[in-house]
């Protein structure tokens, strides 16, 4: 089969593998329809994601149509058309029982390795490095999908690929984002990043009841997808300092909840982002963390800072003074996908949310090399690219 | 092991004292190898057993080869000491699983296999570097139901093994704890024969990966993997 497969940093190329085969009793494997790219993937695209080994087959946002099935997988059937969550989890465990599916214990087989590194290893994650768990991802044709009979969710006839496929990840990650808010009426939400998990945590925070919503890019088709699909007032943070703009905005409080919808890669602004940028680039600092900081600053006294945008390893400089006393809550993680699904597959069947809307591009497999480019880059007003395989 | 012929009180007591001693640090909550210090674990076991068992009648004393050989550090034995907690398993289901040793390659890499022999005794074998295999017969030298099993290999086993699996409740709700403690240490007499050769590159880590493959089993019914699958390389 064709798939998209790490080869070093800005080398993805689409190579020729051997197919994917059943291999544990609950697994099911998928010929995929629809898989996209993610800014996730960018970290790794980028070079920022360790144990990455080249041949790696990449992809985390696929759907498709069950092909074979375990023995152990009775829920579904050959010829079922399912969405499968990012996170790959065992449904059993402590953490899986309470919703925790991004903590899952069993799906890593190389826990031990993150051990070392987090204390506690969590879920593994499909096609994004061996400290994850190292299984090959859903950027190509057919794809191998363990404990099948808890992931994948049939889609119901008469919804598309485009409506259904951003229930894998960056649906569920804005929303978790903006819930983890724990927003209250009249609360004023400010939004770190306008990517396509910017964009749905934005709508996610109104849909969870925020009287205004702030976003904040610099990227200009993208602050004004924010401000004119979602309905966000924005901020070009390359033209004004954001923190001030926010307390302007905000009568002087701050946002009640800030999100970091960027992570690790933030890019950053003056001698603090030059500062990260060389650390970054010496692995002194694993990641930049210019949005937390600002978020940190920003985020009115008692209130929540929310990360949605990945981080990895270790932060330099972060504000803990100004987290500590003014009584901050943080709220992060590895988004809870299966949790979501139902929920927000109710919302697009009944009209409340059309995810496709941050659909720039649909590009054919054989394409991605040249779709990360341009997500990568923002060329073409690239937002978000689909794959045909 | 010396054979203990018969027992002055003194030494009575002091091995009455002992097994309470090993008991507790066996079944308590503190770390076990820090417990057991420079002693070996085979050595706190067979305490633990009490002289119970006829055949052994063994004193927890080290014969003067063997201390020897541990203050020279010549010994180089692998200890792993791993604790996890396994939802929906009660420590029954658990001890039963583990009980029948057959099962122990499932999620132990480093055994090819284990052969029951009869109630207590079992033939295992161990996967050595280069396609070598190294075997010895293991024997139950003390258990408590659905709680304990420990087990020694037999005196004249190619490799000096012991270990001991624990299951005991977790807080409501939050399953059942299993810890294992196992030592691997080269015969005594057999100097610079050292484990990590027979086992190859980090065994304590190999055997202690061994546990959370075991848990896998158990929660999820099958054992987390990427074998086999594609990649373009
Ligand atoms: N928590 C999860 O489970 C989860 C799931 C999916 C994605 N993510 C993460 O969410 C983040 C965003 O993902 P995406 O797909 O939207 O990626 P993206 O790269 O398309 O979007 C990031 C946006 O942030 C903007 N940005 C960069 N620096 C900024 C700064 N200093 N201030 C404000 N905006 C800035 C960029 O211009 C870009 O528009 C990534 O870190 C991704 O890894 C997390
Ligand atoms: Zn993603
Ligand atoms: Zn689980």
């Amino acid at each position: 089969m064709k798939a998209v497969c790490w080869h070093g940093a800005h080398d993805m190329r689409v190579d020729t593998v051997d197919d994917p085969k059943l291999t544990n009793p609950r697994d099911a494997i998928i010929k995929i329809t629809s898989t996209a790219i993610c800014g996730s993937d960018l970290h790794m695209y980028n070079g920022f994601i360790p144990t990455m080994q080249p041949g790696d087959i990449v992809g985390h946002e696929f759907m498709g149509e069950v092909v074979e099935l375990g023995r152990d997988v009775k829920n579904l059937k050959v010829g079922d058309r399912v969405i499968v969550p990012f996170p790959i989890s065992c449904g059993h465990c402590f953490f899986c029982q309470r919703d925790l599916w991004s903590l899952c214990d069993n799906s890593n087989p190389n826990a031990p390795m993150v051990e070392k590194l987090y204390g506690h290893s969590p879920a593994a994650l499909f096609g994004y490095s061996h400290l994850f768990g190292g299984y090959a991802g859903g950027q190509a044709e057919y794809v191998r999908v363990p404990f099948a009979d808890v992931g994948p969710m049939k889609v119901p006839d008469g919804l598309t690929d485009d409506q259904v496929l951003f229930l894998t990840d960056i649906l569920p990650t804005g929303y978790m984002a903006a819930e983890n808010c724990n927003i209250q009426p009249g609360d004023i939400v400010a939004i770190w990043g306008c990517g396509p998990v910017g964009q749905f945590a934005i709508q996610s925070a109104f849909l969870l009841g925020a009287e205004r919503v702030i976003a904040i890019d610099r990227i200009p088709e993208r602050l004004q997808l924010a401000k004119e699909k979602c309905g966000a007032e924005v901020i070009n943070y390359e033209e004004i300092d954001p923190g001030e703009a926010l307390k302007e905005m905000t009568g002087g409080r701050g946002p009640d909840a800030c999100i970091d919808a960027v992570g690790l890669e933030a890019h950053g602004m003056g001698l603090e982002g030059f500062y990260d940028k060389v650390k970054q680039s010496v692995r002194l600092e694993t990641d930049r963390p210019n949005v937390f900081r600002q978020a940190i600053v920003a985020c009115r006294k008692g209130g929540t800072v929310s990360l949605a945008g990945v981080y990895g390893g270790f932060l330099d400089k972060i504000p803990m003074g100004a987290a500590f006393n003014k009584g901050l809550t943080f709220k992060m993680g590895q988004t809870h996908v299966h949790k979501y699904l139902r929920p927000l597959l109710n919302r697009i069947q009944a009209g409340e949310i059309d995810p496709s809307f941050i659909i720039t591009h649909h590009l054919p497999l054989e394409a991605a090399p040249h779709g990360y480019d341009i997500f990568k880059n923002k060329k073409e007003e690239c937002i978000k690219v689909v794959l045909k395989p | 092991m010396e054979q203990a012929s018969s027992n002055t009180p003194e030494q009575e007591a002091t091995s009455l004292s002992e097994t309470e001693r090993w008991g507790s640090l066996i079944t308590g909550g503190a770390m076990v190898l820090t417990g057991l210090s420079q002693r070996s674990l085979r050595g706190a076991l067979l305490a633990l057993a009490g002289g119970s068992l006829a055949y052994h009648g063994a004193t927890s004393q080290k014969s003067l080869t063997q201390q020897v050989t541990e203050a020279t550090g010549l010994d180089k034995s692998i200890r792993v000491e791993k604790t996890v907690t396994i939802l929906n398993k009660s420590p029954e289901e658990l001890y039963r699983f583990w009980r029948n040793f057959e099962n122990l390659p499932t999620f132990m890499k480093h055994l090819k296999s284990v052969t029951v022999l009869d109630n207590n005794r079992s033939h295992w074998v161990a996967n050595a570097p280069v396609g070598n295999t190294v075997e010895w017969d293991a024997e139950i030298i003390t258990e408590q139901e659905n709680h304990l099993i420990a087990w020694t290999s037999v005196d004249d086993a190619q490799i000096d093994h012991s270990g001991f699996v624990r299951f005991q409740l977790a807080p409501p709700g939050r399953g059942t704890e299993v810890k294992v403690v196992m030592e691997y240490s080269p015969p005594a007499g057999i100097v610079g024969a050292t484990v990590a050769k027979l086992f190859g590159e980090e065994p304590e880590q190999q055997i202690g990966d061994s546990l959370a493959r075991f848990k896998m089993f158990m929660e999820a019914g099958e054992i987390a993997t990427t074998d086999g699958q594609p990649a373009g390389r």
